[in-house]
């Protein structure tokens, strides 16, 4: 898929000036900026309005929020404002459960996830060996696979996979991955195009510093360990972001192989709050509550998040 | 592996023959034992379920059934194109999604771009803005839309005000003339900040001194655009169209949240249909065979879009 311009996924940072074509003369350069901002001023409300909607919504009450809904007042915090809506959340289901089981999903599979595709990247970047070639290039391959043509299939796969199961307080041998946390990590930890990511970054790297290593004795996992990941802090921060996205928002998956309530995901959670009447300020309260730590993330690390993501496509 | 320290290279060539031999075959064991966490598990968890999807295609497994598989040829591909209108039905809605989301969203995408590609004041807080959609979830964001949807929803009561009650909106997601156009514009609405920071990205690595030397000839706005800008846009082009395609070909998470393929197949959707067939019918075998028809398409797609934006370069 991407064998011509191998571009490193270099960070371009996003608060720095970009090189922007300006018009002609001071004239029409002045008025092309008041259309530009008259533009990104309307593009903005567009992009916000439904989020502030979200989030005023879930701090009033069903009958409020009905009736706000015909004036400026739906996305201003007033009238009936009250905390309500996420105590009534927290009596419905049980979110403690739910955030905990997203966190442990989302961190093991990006934490492991890193360690395992930046081990495939060094091996295919800067180690020769037998069938590196072809291996790269099946990895390379599979990018194309999307994930929802294998789910089903992969539902009847798991349903038979070995695991081991604490009965009773006997260590014992089972069958049937379904309705257990594994199934929600192992499966997403080997990622293709974090493979790929890696093995652009790593090749930038000079092979210098693996041949000096070399001679003073060092192991080749030792230089992996020593040399490369400490040089590759931008490619960790691209491969972990554009993983923790996917991991946190898991949907269909959880959806398919757990039906166990205190082993699903945040996402999966949203299912316990359509049940005859609707109340939507707690709908909205939980909808807040499971975006609320992703846009912190996100607000807190947006350089990284738009350089990643910037990264992930430069390599045309 | 030219490159031998000092101490080997003072010794007899038959010596540092063996010696890079198993140089060689250090590296060999090296690469495989790094490679096969990642490989072991590619091989499950992507690599099986392949060859699963290929062979349960033309089979009548079910997802749990006293009887064992049993092979039926090409039954499911035949019942997919003859005997069932509702995958039709879903071949035609993802094939309509695909048509209006792909061009509407590159374009739009790269009209935001083109917007915060300029020095300006507070141009980064609006690349942040346009991208938070894309960091919310897309459950969240069909679960807020389809509340703002309703037919006394804030769509409809914002249209009322726009208008000063000249058209007082539809009941979007149950009226099968609208249900899919609006999961279209929170589709678009949703990721088109994605998308946003390709193009900008793409914008950045077209050298300045281009434009200097467009502008030397007095060439305006436009002409820089048609002549530098877009030029150089066309890798980044490739990779928009096809990310974007392959996205639009697996709708789901929207249909499934917000209507569940209705009103009257309306909004149902290749994947929809297979995950409601293999999961919510258990009828593994047909659903691999449409989720084979699928993969198929999305490679004959994006093999097309490769070999026609190639040409062009």
């Amino acid at each position: 898929m991407a064998t011509t311009t191998p571009a490193p996924p270099k960070p371009t940072p996003a608060g720095s000036p970009a090189p922007a074509p300006s018009a002609a003369t001071p004239k029409s350069k002045n008025g092309g900026r008041v259309f530009t901002y008259i533009a990104l001023t309307l593009f903005g409300v567009i992009f916000l309005f439904p989020l502030v909607f979200m989030f005023v919504s879930s701090l009033k009450p069903d009958s409020q929020i009905l009736q706000d809904i015909d004036s400026p007042a739906a996305f201003l915090p007033v009238g009936d404002i009250s905390l309500d809506n996420y105590f009534g959340v927290f009596d419905r289901v049980p979110v403690a459960q739910f955030l905990f089981n997203s966190i442990l999903v989302t961190v093991l599979t990006v934490g492991l996830g890193l360690i395992v595709n930046s081990m495939a990247g060094f091996a295919l970047s800067r180690l020769e060996w037998k069938g590196r070639i072809v291996v790269l290039a099946l990895v390379i391959a599979t990018l194309i696979v999307p994930f929802e043509t294998i789910a089903v299939p992969m539902v009847y796969w798991v349903a038979q996979l070995p695991t081991l199961v604490i009965e009773g307080g006997v260590l014992k041998y089972d069958f049937g991955w379904l309705n257990t946390y594994e199934v929600q990590i192992v499966p997403f930890i080997a990622n293709a195009f974090s493979i790929f990511l890696f093995t652009q970054y790593f090749s930038t790297i000079p092979k210098s510093l693996d041949e000096a290593a070399r001679i003073d004795g060092a192991s080749w996992f030792t230089i992996y360990r020593r040399i490369l990941v400490p040089l590759s802090g931008p490619a960790f921060a691209t491969v972990a972001i554009l993983t923790f996205l996917p991991a946190w928002n898991q949907y269909l998956w959880p959806l398919m192989v757990v039906q166990k309530e205190e082993l699903r995901p945040v996402m999966v959670g949203m299912q316990y709050f359509f049940q005859l009447n609707t109340a939507w300020g707690e709908v909205m309260a939980y909808t807040s509550l499971i975006t609320l730590p992703v846009l912190i993330v996100f607000l807190v690390f947006q350089r990284a998040f738009v350089s990643s993501i910037a990264a992930s496509g430069v390599k045309g | 592996m030219t490159v031998t320290p000092p101490t080997v290279a003072a010794e007899t060539p038959r010596r540092s023959l063996r010696r890079f031999r198993s140089i060689k075959g250090r590296q060999t064991w090296a690469g495989l034992a790094m490679m096969a966490p990642a490989g072991i598990l590619l091989v499950l968890f992507l690599g099986i379920p392949v060859i699963l999807a290929f062979g349960l295609s033309f089979t009548n497994a079910r997802l749990i059934s006293p009887n064992p598989p049993r092979f039926v040829g090409l039954d499911n591909f035949m019942r997919a194109f003859t005997a069932d209108p509702v995958f039709i039905d879903s071949v035609w809605n993802t094939i309509v999604f695909a048509l209006v989301v792909v061009p509407v969203q590159a374009g739009l995408g790269l009209l935001l771009a083109l917007l915060v590609n300029r020095r300006l004041r507070g141009v980064t807080a609006f690349r942040v803005i346009f991208f938070i959609p894309v960091v919310t979830s897309i459950v969240v964001v069909s679960i807020l839309w389809k509340f703002m949807y309703q037919e006394d929803g804030l769509i409809n009561s914002m249209i009322d005000m726009l208008t000063f009650g000249a058209w007082s909106g539809v009941d979007w997601l149950n009226n099968p003339n609208t249900a899919l156009g609006a999961i279209i514009v929170l589709s678009i609405w949703q990721a088109v900040g994605f998308h946003m920071i390709i193009w900008l990205a793409g914008l950045q690595t077209i050298p300045e001194e281009l434009y200097e030397a467009a502008k030397m000839d007095g060439a305006g706005p436009w002409r820089q655009f048609t002549a530098v800008t877009w030029p150089g846009l066309r890798p980044t082009m490739v990779f928009v169209l096809v990310t974007i395609t392959i996205a639009a070909l697996g709708l789901f998470v929207q249909v499934d949240v917000m209507t569940q393929g209705g009103p009257v197949n309306s909004t149902t959707t290749i994947v929809f249909h297979a995950v409601r067939k293999g999961y919510e019918q258990q009828e593994i075998g047909y659903a691999a065979a449409i989720s084979l028809i699928f993969f198929v398409a999305v490679l004959i797609i994006a093999l097309i879009q490769r070999r026609l934006t190639r040409e062009k370069a």
